[in-house]
């Protein structure tokens, strides 16, 4: 048989993808899981904070799984679980392999991607030291604490001020850890505004910005590490060393689209973003097949994931349904000053009837600044007023239809500072 | 009473216990980690050099190219990951050409097969990447890349399968010699063998000093690398050397066996075998040097630094002579000491037999080892594994794809793991880009069902290495 929709991972990108392919009447879809249960990394998350502008209301990760696994319960969508996708052929093939179901290949007319991402790691910057135990990624000390129930160290050190990195902050004190500090190699925080002030500030958590850890010590477990200031080429600066007594270091560095099997299946990718290129529909460079949530461009909020999944799955739905858009006029977006990237990448005139929606990362902080959409003639197509611009929130705007319509050739997404405001 | 006891279970250890459980003999295994492969065994270039370094008329020279002519056949017979891949040294003008016609004529000497000298834009056409500042290049088609502590861990465990003893957590501290037999004290027990062998690597001399005056002093020199993830594993399909100098080998960039890229070491003295710490200046050292070779390297690939400690001595042979009628000791072995490995093992073995050590052939001895490794298959033998044994279904590791059944295939081996590491050396679970991020603790919940025992008492790599300290406030899972 061949499936109209199959979905590749049951987190909330998969969940909600697969949610909207089937209220706009796509009748067979897979939803494949390599864990055990549907939900992703939301079964790990169980602080709160989740859902506030989607269900317009406060969840925790898991409940936030819940409401979305619930929903899908009354729909025929099928789920396999303990099932992992090895690889997806361009002719959308899914081979499959399960204790339950053995090796499979699957086929489907569509195919939505939604893998998710992992944390970088040590290895990845290269911290110098010895290498005991008791350095964690802080996603798999998460899971060591709310999913296994195990304490992971007394005494923390934290580098990097990521989210899941804040949240450890929190959940390891009230635990009865001592964290002794979080450690940010930038001058800004990577996290939400909202996490640095619930978890570390509330607990008297000490954040040092533009430090780094230039050495870990001890042979078996982690006995003590040294930070210093680092200077505005993130060299660390001699002089400037602490040291810190602890048995545990967290590290909140960064994360990282998961796309082996995007990449296998020769999908088009964008090294900044480290994901799939996508249109305005979240289509990829092979038709047909779509990808959402963090193995596109790693988000903050689950709640933009679900919005961006749902694109994903009307867009599947609408594929299979026989629509296909037109492939010209295209719009290509660059990110110019101060932007790192856009989702998309892309937009097909003829699919943005209500104009598109644009998703990206500024590069450093500003105050009182503009977001501004420019053509390549140079010619101002729009621009959005910011008091406060941060590579730790993700940004969007809204460009209409009546604006695209003005703009000739490729779209620049860049940051203006001072000059005549709007 | 046993008839041999090896002291150390690294490579060269292992490689003796391996060729000495052909024999109809007792053999003991003394290591004094909580797992074998675990000193410079576990962290080095993973690299089957050609033979063309060492003085022509060393045993060194001799091992080197001996080992490495026995290497493709030994890692066949023990399913361990092997490729014959060939290896560049590069030069970089008049000098370094003057150093690789050297190194041409010890390899002839040496009877290196293959050897060929190269212009610079011939070694760019073989690999493009290379620097447009080489002008000269040594080809060396018998060099290869391999699984160093998987053929550690095989050869162990086929000479345990065929009755050798091994005791881990067995620090040597005392050996005296009696008239036909030695005693051993080791890990709180006594153990008695007509013969010993020291292979303690870079600790040798200090067994060595149990019973004798050794005639050399270590100088333990450290080496650090990056290991790159397999987006880079391609860049270069030959190991990629610079020209030798006193300092060792010099940095090379090489794919290994599991598909990433490897770039080290640089080479520094420290104090001992433990001092294996990476510090940001090795790093720097490292790096500046492989760009010298390969300038497009992207070091930003990396997922992990790691450094080893080398056997290096103040001789410049390895020693492999015994320092009475009851002890043997192979002792120096430091790079090529992975190259020679099975060829010191028969060396070692010629020396015992002088020594008066009986080696007769041992009746039903299987030499050979198979492991099933589920990425390495085609669909169909993917199918057949899950039908076989469901577990072989389940991804666990999914950077690797490495699953339960190899995982627990491992845990019940010949010498189980008792760590995430020990069973990242034997699957590879945790190899990959996350390092063990998402795997971990599941591998950890795998090893404690296996082995019932509590999850708090899996250890990260060697003993004290814990991750567990204790139970949140509503407990363990499985307290």
């Amino acid at each position: 048989m061949k499936y109209d929709v199959i979905v590749i991972g049951g987190g909330p990108a998969g969940l909600a993808a697969a949610h909207a392919a089937w209220q706009d009447g796509c009748k067979s879809i897979c939803i494949v899981e390599r864990d055990k249960e549907l939900g992703g990394i939301l079964n790990q998350c169980i602080h709160n904070g989740f859902g506030l502008h989607f269900f317009k209301e406060e969840l925790t990760g898991p409940e936030y799984a819940g409401r979305f696994i619930d929903m899908l319960g009354e729909t025929g969508v099928s789920v396999r679980t303990d099932a992992m996708v090895l690889e997806v052929t361009p002719d959308k093939q899914v081979h499959v392999v399960s204790t339950a179901q053995g090796y499979e290949i699957l086929e489907a007319r569509s195919i939505i991607l939604a893998m998710g991402c992992r944390e970088r790691t040590r290895g990845a910057i290269g911290i110098p030291g010895s290498r005991p135990a008791g350095v964690f990624t802080a996603g798999a000390a998460q899971r060591y604490l709310n999913i296994e129930g195990y304490m992971v160290g007394k005494r923390v050190v934290i580098l990097g001020s990521g989210d899941i990195g804040l949240i450890m902050a929190r959940r390891m004190t009230l635990e009865g850890a001592k964290v002794l500090a979080c450690v940010e190699v930038m001058p800004y925080s990577g996290g939400l505004t909202r996490n640095i002030v619930q978890c570390l500030h509330d607990f008297d958590i000490p954040l040092y910005l533009s430090h780094t850890i230039t050495d870990i010590q001890g042979r078996d477990r982690v006995e003590r590490v040294i930070v210093a200031e680092v200077g505005p080429d993130r060299r660390p600066i001699t002089g400037t060393e602490m040291t810190f007594d602890c048995d545990t270091v967290l590290l909140s560095v960064g994360l990282i689209p998961e796309n082996e099997l995007s990449r296998a299946a020769g999908l088009e990718m964008d090294p900044r973003t480290n994901g799939p290129v996508v249109y305005e529909n979240m289509e990829t460079s092979i038709p047909g097949v779509f990808a959402c949530g963090n193995v596109v461009h790693v988000h903050d909020l689950v709640d933009f994931v679900t919005a961006e999944s749902q694109r994903a799955g009307h867009a599947a739905a609408a594929y299979c349904a026989g629509h296909t858009p037109a492939a010209a006029p295209l719009l290509p977006l660059k990110g110019g000053n101060g932007v790192g990237y856009t989702v998309p990448q892309h937009i097909r005139m003829d699919n943005a009837k209500d104009g598109v929606s644009l998703f990206f990362r500024v590069r450093a902080v500003y105050r009182d600044a503009r977001i501004v959409v420019r053509d390549d003639s140079g010619a101002q197509i729009a621009a959005y007023p910011r008091e406060h611009l941060a590579p730790g929130e993700m940004e969007s705007i809204k460009l209409p239809r009546v604006l695209l319509e003005k703009a000739s050739g490729a779209l620049t997404v860049q940051i203006e500072e001072g000059g005549d405001q709007k | 009473m046993y008839d041999v006891a090896i002291i150390g279970c690294g490579v060269i250890g292992a490689s003796l216990a391996y060729r000495l459980s052909r024999c109809d003999l007792r053999i003991l295994i003394l290591e004094r980690e909580n797992d074998v492969a675990m000193g410079t065994t576990k962290a080095n270039s993973a690299i089957v050099h050609a033979g063309y370094d060492p003085e022509p008329g060393t045993l060194m020279a001799k091992l080197n190219v001996q080992g490495s002519a026995m290497m493709e056949q030994l890692c066949a017979d023990l399913c361990v990951e092997y490729k014959r891949i060939g290896s560049l040294v590069l030069g970089f003008g008049e000098e370094d050409r003057k150093t690789l016609s050297r190194i041409y004529e010890n390899g002839l000497q040496n009877g290196v097969p293959g050897l060929q000298m190269l212009t610079g834009d011939q070694a760019r056409a073989l690999e493009p990447v290379l620097s447009p500042e080489v002008t000269d290049a040594l080809l060396a088609p018998s060099a290869a890349i391999i699984d160093p502590w998987g053929l550690c861990i095989a050869e162990a465990e086929v000479a345990v399968r065929n009755g050798a003893e091994l005791k881990l957590r067995s620090a040597v501290t005392a050996i005296t010699e009696q008239d036909d037999f030695c005693t051993i004290s080791a890990g709180g027990q006594t153990y008695q063998a007509r013969y010993v062998v020291n292979c303690a690597g870079v600790d040798a001399e200090s067994i060595f000093r149990m019973t004798a005056e050794p005639q050399f002093k270590t100088l333990p020199s450290r080496g650090a690398y990056y290991l790159l993830d397999k987006s880079s594993g391609g860049l270069v399909s030959r190991v990629i050397f610079q020209c030798p100098s006193a300092a060792g080998k010099g940095v090379l960039v090489a794919p290994t066996v599991h598909g990433n890229l490897i770039v080290g070491p640089n080479a520094e003295e420290v104090h001992g075998s433990d001092d294996k710490a990476v510090t940001a200046a090795a790093l720097d050292v490292v790096s500046a040097a492989s760009k010298k070779s390969v300038p497009s390297v992207d070091l930003r690939q990396s997922i992990r630094n790691f450094a080893g400690v080398r056997a290096n001595t103040t001789l410049s042979d390895f020693y492999i002579s015994p320092s009475s009628s009851r002890v043997l000791h192979a002792a120096g072995i430091k790079s090529p000491g992975l190259s020679a490995a099975p060829a010191i093992a028969e060396y070692a073995a010629e020396q015992l037999a002088a020594m008066g050590l009986s080696l007769s052939p041992r009746a039903g001895f299987d030499g050979t080892r198979q492991v099933n490794r589920f990425r390495r298959c085609t669909p169909e033998q993917k199918a057949a594994l899950v039908q076989e044994n469901p577990l072989y279904g389940r991804v666990i590791c999914r950077c690797e794809t490495i699953t339960e059944g190899e995982i627990v295939d491992a845990i019940h081996s010949p010498i189980p793991p008792c760590s995430i590491d020990g069973v990242k050396r034997r699957a590879g679970a945790g190899m990959g880009r996350c390092q063990g991020g998402f795997c971990g603790p599941r591998v950890l919940e795998i090893l404690a069902r296996e082995l019932n025992i509590p999850q708090k008492e899996i250890l990260q790599d060697q003993d004290g290495t814990i991750l567990i300290t204790g139970e949140t406030k509503t407990g363990g899972a499985q307290a």
